[in-house]
């Protein structure tokens, strides 16, 4: 019968057992500012990794549906509420600001265009996107957080099930499908809330208010929006996945991998917004 | 015959190594796991037997040396083949990692159903039956949070075991259960081999449990194999910290010596 090598017998098991890594030498300050000032860098370049990763599993069988319905009611039917309501009193700020300034020029019949188009084009999908960030993207952290640390992640692995495919594929889709139905959603209600305190409390004329929105606000502005919120739902997704995939160290672990993961999350969704916008405007990002 | 039925190795694992950053956890470990066998690795808390069952799973790269499974390298597999070979092994983990979004019997019809293709009512019998052979049926629409960490433990068999895999891995699947479950758990380890042919992998402290399961014992001391064999082998060889092993664990060397005859 073959018989496998067997080592000596270690020596002195308490020796062994304090044994403590040898080279645990202290990083340098100019090699710390290095892995500082690079850091944005190696994350950016896992996001793309894990992009790419999801793309490859995205089109590869079996297709599991509920985990794609799921996510989206998770995402989508669960963010109705807080997006109507952010939506509801940004319109109805944006209105009261913009007849106060506007009326210093005597302009504040245009308020109704402004609104729209602000709305469309930035507002809307920044606020709903953010909006997402702070109750789904934050929960998907938590949750795969969770499924890392408690070794859910390693038992998909182990039964041959990916978990990118299974996991991170059905976030991401419906990040990109449910962030611009909530920027539509947005939309219509602060719409709703500017006109009502515009018309309602301000004096405006309703048919001017709406005919000044119809003439100035088309189909581009909208779909601009749409755009970047479809780009935000899969940054979201993304940020979110990431951090909670990789995170470490029990629940506290987790809890550090939620909170970067918001703050990335934020951050990107700005980031990312000029990007777009000076890309579809084909101006704003070289002289 | 192929080479594979005559074979009694069915793993060869040699001179591996993992580290953690400056930390050497396994230093060139070398053992056999014998096919159709209940193969044990024991070792004091800390001394890599869980890292071990990750390399040789394949949920970590080691850092160089091979896991040969009938004379494929695990070790160096990537990508889409290291995908398709997963199915060949099993693994209980030794904080049970159900699902925790699924109820006790979606996490036992997981496998089957992301698998096979049986039909809903044949997976439906597969796992009752597998839920009542551990004792559980009863719990089978609860959720995880709601079970003991035994019965977790037996959910967690019960979910590794379904598939009937070539190869299962248990990372301390008695730890922490009462001694009548431990004895159920055995024999269901003992059982799933005999009845379905299964190389069985097994990481313990429990020594009453070690020998009476035992077909070989592989002792892991701080990354290096200390001893590997028989039952009667071990015994024979044991020396110095296996033998403090053995009997800081309180069961007698009476018990310990008649089980190794028996099982040489
Ligand atoms: N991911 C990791 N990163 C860094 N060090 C690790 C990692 N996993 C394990 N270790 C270290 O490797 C050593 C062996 O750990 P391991 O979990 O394999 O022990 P074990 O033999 O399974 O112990 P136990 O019987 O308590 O489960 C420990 O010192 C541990 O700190
Ligand atoms: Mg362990």
């Amino acid at each position: 019968m073959a018989e496998a090598p067997t080592a000596a017998p270690p020596t002195d098991p308490e020796q062994r057992a304090g044994q403590e890594p040898e080279e645990a030498i202290a990083p340098g300050p100019w090699e710390r500012a290095l892995d500082w000032a690079l850091a944005p860098f190696v994350e950016i370049g896992t996001l793309a990794q894990l992009a790419g990763e999801t793309l490859f599993w995205l089109v590869r069988r079996p297709f599991r549906g509920r985990l794609f319905i799921e996510q989206m009611e998770f995402i989508g039917v669960g963010s109705i509420f807080l997006v109507s309501l952010t939506g509801f009193f940004v319109g109805a700020v944006l209105g009261l600001q913009l007849v106060d300034g506007f009326r210093q020029f005597g302009a504040e019949n245009q308020v109704g265009a402004v609104v729209g188009m602000a709305m469309a084009r930035e507002i809307g999908p920044v606020f709903s996107a953010l909006m997402v960030t702070s109750r789904a993207g934050s929960a998907m952290t938590t949750e795969l957080g969770s499924m890392r640390v408690s070794d859910q992640i390693n038992a998909l692995i182990v039964m041959a099930v990916h978990p990118v495919q299974f996991l991170v594929v059905p976030r991401v889709v419906a990040g990109v499908v449910m962030v611009p139905v909530l920027t539509l959603m947005f939309n219509i209600v602060g719409l709703t809330g500017a006109y009502a305190v515009c018309t309602r409390m301000l004096g405006i004329d309703p048919g001017v208010f709406l005919g000044q929105m119809r003439w100035i606000v088309d189909w581009r502005d909208v779909r601009m929006g749409l755009v970047k919120a479809a780009v935000f739902g899969a940054a979201i997704a993304l940020i979110a996945c990431r951090q909670g995939f990789f995170a470490s160290g029990g629940a506290a672990g987790v809890g550090r991998a939620t909170n970067r993961a918001v703050v990335q999350s934020a951050i990107a969704i700005l980031a990312l917004d000029y990007l777009i916008t000076a890309l579809i405007l084909g101006q704003g990002l070289a002289g | 015959m192929t080479r594979a039925e005559v074979d009694p190795v069915h793993i060869r694992v040699r001179d591996l190594h993992k580290s953690y950053g400056a930390h050497h956890v396994l230093k060139g470990v070398s053992f056999d796991v014998l096919r159709h066998k209940t193969n044990v690795v024991i070792g004091p808390s800390g001394s890599g037997k869980s890292v071990l069952m990750r390399q040789i799973i394949r949920l970590e790269k080691p850092d160089s040396g091979q896991v040969l499974v009938d004379g494929v390298d695990y070790a160096s597999l990537e990508g889409m083949a290291l995908q398709s070979k997963r199915r060949q092994m099993g693994m209980v983990f030794q904080a049970s990692a159900l699902f925790d979004s699924m109820t006790v019997f979606d996490n036992v019809a997981f496998p089957l159903r992301e698998h096979t293709k049986l039909s809903r009512k044949e997976i439906r019998e597969r796992v009752m039956a597998r839920l009542e052979s551990l004792g559980i049926a009863a719990a089978h629409a609860k959720w995880p949070a709601e079970l003991s960490g035994g019965m977790q433990r037996r959910v967690a068999v019960a979910r590794a075991t379904v598939l009937e895999t070539e190869i299962l891995i248990y990372d301390e699947p008695t730890t922490g259960l009462d001694p009548l479950t431990v004895l159920t758990v055995d024999e269901l380890i003992a059982e799933t081999e005999e009845k379905f042919g299964v190389t069985s992998l097994v990481i313990s402290h429990d020594m009453a449990s070690v020998f009476r399961i035992a077909d070989r014992i592989t002792f892991l001391y701080f990354g290096e194999v200390a001893v590997s064999g028989s039952p009667a082998e071990v015994l024979e060889r044991a020396d110095g910290p296996i033998m403090e092993f053995i009997e800081a664990s309180g069961v007698s060397r009476d018990f310990i010596e008649r089980r190794a005859k028996e099982a040489g």
